[in-house]
């Protein structure tokens, strides 16, 4: 890296250049990650709070909360089958509400059973239960002002819940969480319809480890995923996972060709002297080497300049936006960030095999 | 003998349009030799140095440089002799913007796969024959042509040549200058036992040479 590391100190300036673009792509990188890590925990993180293994929907709903209804037959006979420890069924639906002071409360309401394992522990206040329409709300809830022994009324079905208790139950399709008992939840979803007592979205399953999957659906009818696999069922999920890898592929992208593009420029440019280094005995693969040894040092120095500025905004950012930075996925982005401008070097870079160290004769030129 | 050229034959194009730039060429030079080629552009002077530094392979003929058969040799083994057996000294300019004088000539034993600074005491002591010990940390762009001059010819001297080849070292350089490059170069050759090839267009530089040629159409004749 003789030549590699004295160029760079040499032409700082245009290697600074290119070297901030690549650090601001690295930190729109960084941003961008901490967002989808974010956001998309924000569309699941109260189905990744519940203390369940997998979720059984009903099989002709396609692995949709709102499409998936399971009756109680179903649960009762799942909590007896072999391979299964609990079973518990789990209503789910989004609703919107309203505080006694008017304020509207957007609230994911999840029915459970308040003797069953999917029941919350509060941190403040009464358990599920302990009231007949008490429920126990999210902290983001009690964060807009609500308090305990509040009223909070969902007009559309014209029914009234008691604030109980606050846990962290977390979010669903960005929407904070309130457990409600199954049978308030049953009222909510359907009103006063004769079968609602017996009626749930989908049975919360705790499995043993070789647990017959497979078996089990054929004979309930159902349809089960694993926990991570549900969240898939939430409400945009798949969307939004979707349009920030297109993103994040676009910026992949971006630093390929910036990358390459650069070092299409600065090949060209220095012909004349990889001619001279050729004519004086220098090999393609020495010439090679100190070029891919150069952009792979200003791609990662770049990109690190890029994280720790993507990192300390991120750390600025307020609670308003669900902004989350996590080592694996940050690293896993730099590296592919890297990866793909090496690439972009190397289609670069490739010409200075067909440079003539005749060109180093001033006759032939 | 360091460099046997035998009927060698170059052309370039094809057809009609076909060019000899060497046209049945024949030449030796010896270790200590500074053998001086004239000729207008065009006459086929760049390509002698082309065949000579095995840079270019001719149509027909024999090229031996210290006893390597330069035909025969493949590009690889070409570059090796180039790397170890042979000096360049190209017109202005020619030398790596981004490295420092001391560092133009350690280069040529990086390119052998030297440790860069393992040998610097040698690369000063070339500085010193040329007369630029004191320029060792100054970079191309801050340096006169005749300086830069010197530092090719210590870049070139620096890996212990047979063949010493020289484009057009004067062509940027005013006539007192010039006549101090070719005064150097004569010295070095004698110096080092290198056999050395000069080639210009200009006719008052040739005071030094131990032998002068004459090139004009592909022709190697000897000098008026």
């Amino acid at each position: 890296m003789f030549l590699a590391l004295r160029e760079l100190r040499f032409a700082k300036g245009r290697f600074s250049l290119v070297g901030l673009v690549i650090a601001l792509v690295a930190t729109l990188m960084v941003l961008l990650s901490g967002l989808a890590t974010g956001l998309v925990d924000d569309g699941i993180a109260g189905l990744r709070a519940l203390p369940a293994t997998h979720l059984a929907f009903d099989e002709d709903a396609d692995v949709s909360f709102p499409s998936s209804i399971v009756e109680r037959d179903t649960w009762e006979s799942l909590a007896e089958a072999p391979g299964v420890e609990e079973a518990a069924p789990l209503g789910n639906t989004l609703f919107n509400a309203r505080t006694d002071q008017d304020v509207p409360v957007d609230l994911a309401l999840f029915g459970v059973e308040p003797d069953s394992f999917l029941a919350p522990e509060p941190q403040d206040g009464a358990p599920l239960g302990a009231e007949a329409d008490g429920v126990v709300i999210a902290e983001a809830i009690a964060d807009q002002g609500v308090e305990i022994g509040d009223r909070l009324s969902i007009e559309v079905v014209g029914l009234d819940l008691t604030v109980a208790g606050i846990a962290p139950t977390g979010t669903f399709g960005h929407v904070p969480v309130a457990y409600a008992p199954l049978d308030v939840w049953q009222q909510a979803a359907f009103g006063h319809s004769p079968d609602a007592a017996d009626r749930a979205s989908t049975i919360a399953l705790r499995l043993d480890d070789g647990a017959d999957v497979a078996g089990l659906d054929a004979g309930h009818g159902t349809e089960t995923v694993t926990r991570s696999e549900s969240f898939h069922a939430s409400p945009g999920y798949t969307e939004e996972t979707q349009t920030m890898q297109m993103i994040q592929a676009a910026l992949y992208l971006i630093s390929a060709v910036l990358v390459g593009a650069f070092f299409v420029v600065w090949t060209v440019q220095r012909r004349q002297e990889i001619g001279v280094l050729k004519a004086l005995g220098a090999t393609d693969r020495l010439l090679l080497r100190e070029a891919l040894g150069q952009s792979a040092i200003l791609i990662a120095a770049s990109a690190a300049a890029g994280l720790a500025v993507g990192s300390l905004l991120g750390s600025l950012v307020g609670d308003q936006v669900p902004f989350s930075l996590q080592l694996g996925p940050v690293l896993s982005s730099m590296g592919l960030l890297v990866l793909f401008g090496l690439v972009g070097a190397a289609f670069a870079i490739r010409r200075i095999t067909a440079v003539d160290p005749l060109i180093a004769l001033g006759g032939s030129r | 003998m360091t460099l046997r050229l035998e009927q060698v034959t170059l052309t370039h194009g094809d057809g009609d349009e076909q060019v000899h730039a060497l046209d049945d060429v024949g030449l030796e030079v010896q270790p200590g030799e500074l053998v001086a080629i004239v000729g207008p552009s065009g006459s086929g002077k760049s390509s002698l140095l082309a065949v000579s530094g095995a840079l270019q392979t001719p149509n027909a003929g024999q090229v031996e440089v210290d006893g390597v058969d330069v035909i025969r040799a493949s590009k690889a083994e070409r570059a090796r002799l180039r790397r170890e057996r042979i000096g360049f000294v190209f017109q202005a300019d020619n030398l790596v913007a981004s490295l420092t004088v001391l560092e133009q000539v350690l280069l040529p034993r990086y390119l052998q796969g030297h440790r860069p600074g393992q040998d610097r005491d040698a690369a000063h002591r070339l500085l010193e024959e040329v007369g630029l010990a004191h320029r060792a940390t100054h970079r191309p762009h801050q340096l006169s042509g005749g300086e830069r001059q010197r530092v090719g010819i210590a870049r070139a001297l620096m890996n212990d040549p047979a063949l010493l080849l020289v484009d057009e070292p004067t062509s940027a350089l005013d006539h007192r200058r010039g006549l101090e490059i070719v005064g150097l170069l004569a010295r070095e050759t004698a110096a080092h036992r290198v056999a050395t090839i000069m080639v210009t267009h200009d006719h008052s530089m040739l005071e030094h040479a131990d032998r002068t040629l004459a090139m004009e159409d592909g022709h190697l004749t000897r000098a008026h």
